[in-house]
């Protein structure tokens, strides 16, 4: 599985990455994940608000923080 | 461009369908953009079901769309996806489908028209000289 944080890589964007990483740390799932910053590629998903979690090319949630909970299962 | 972590976020659509009038909307959006009313995205994404452009669609505290013509198929396009968007269809603002060319003054004066109207309300369609806000 590919999961993708994308922002600019501001507090917001990194604490997503950091909760992404302990959801997949915690359910053991073999993923590999990326925080990209570039804005063309982050446009190039759609993306108006960041930050954004995208699991396998499709963006899953956007524009807020989710639960850890919540992350484990955008990516179950 | 994406925002980080922002509120307010504005986003506007362009039909830009095959007729004059279908470029003008796509012209007027680039202008309304440009001069900072609303961030543009496309259309063509949502209605692909492109999971980031429904999504920032869904997301956005104000959506609007810019129709060419009574068809309103950006209108249509964004309640495919349980949206409600402020609407503008451009023929309701006097011009003609087929008869009226992407000319620089037209699109200028169809600016400032939607523009006059102030802010525009989520879910309902902005007819010329129908205020619904502040300007």
């Amino acid at each position: 599985m590919l999961l993708e944080i994308l922002g600019s890589g501001c507090a917001k964007c990194q604490k997503l990455e950091d909760l992404t990483r302990q959801a997949v740390n915690e359910m053991g799932v073999d993923a590999q994940i990326n925080h990209v910053k570039d804005i063309n590629a982050i446009t190039g998903y759609g993306v108006m608000i960041t930050p954004a979690l995208v699991k396998d090319g499709v963006v899953k949630v956007m524009g807020k923080i989710p639960s850890l909970d919540e992350i484990k299962k955008l990516i179950s | 461009m994406s925002d980080c972590c922002s509120g307010g976020v504005r986003l506007i659509y362009a039909c830009s369908g095959s007729a004059d009038v279908g470029q003008i909307a796509d012209l007027v959006s680039r202008k309304l953009r440009d001069a900072g009313y609303a961030r543009m995205t496309c259309l063509a994404g949502v209605a692909a079901g492109l999971s980031g452009f429904v999504e920032s669609a869904r997301g956005a505290d104000v959506n609007i769309t810019i129709d060419g013509c009574g068809t309103a198929c950006a209108k249509k396009a964004l309640e495919r996806i349980g949206v409600m968007p402020a609407s503008f269809v451009l023929t309701e603002f006097g011009i003609v489908k087929g008869k009226t060319p992407p000319m620089d003054e037209i699109v200028s004066s169809l600016c400032e028209r939607i523009l006059q109207q102030g802010e525009p309300s989520p879910g309902a369609v902005q007819r010329p000289g129908s205020r619904s806000g502040t300007c």
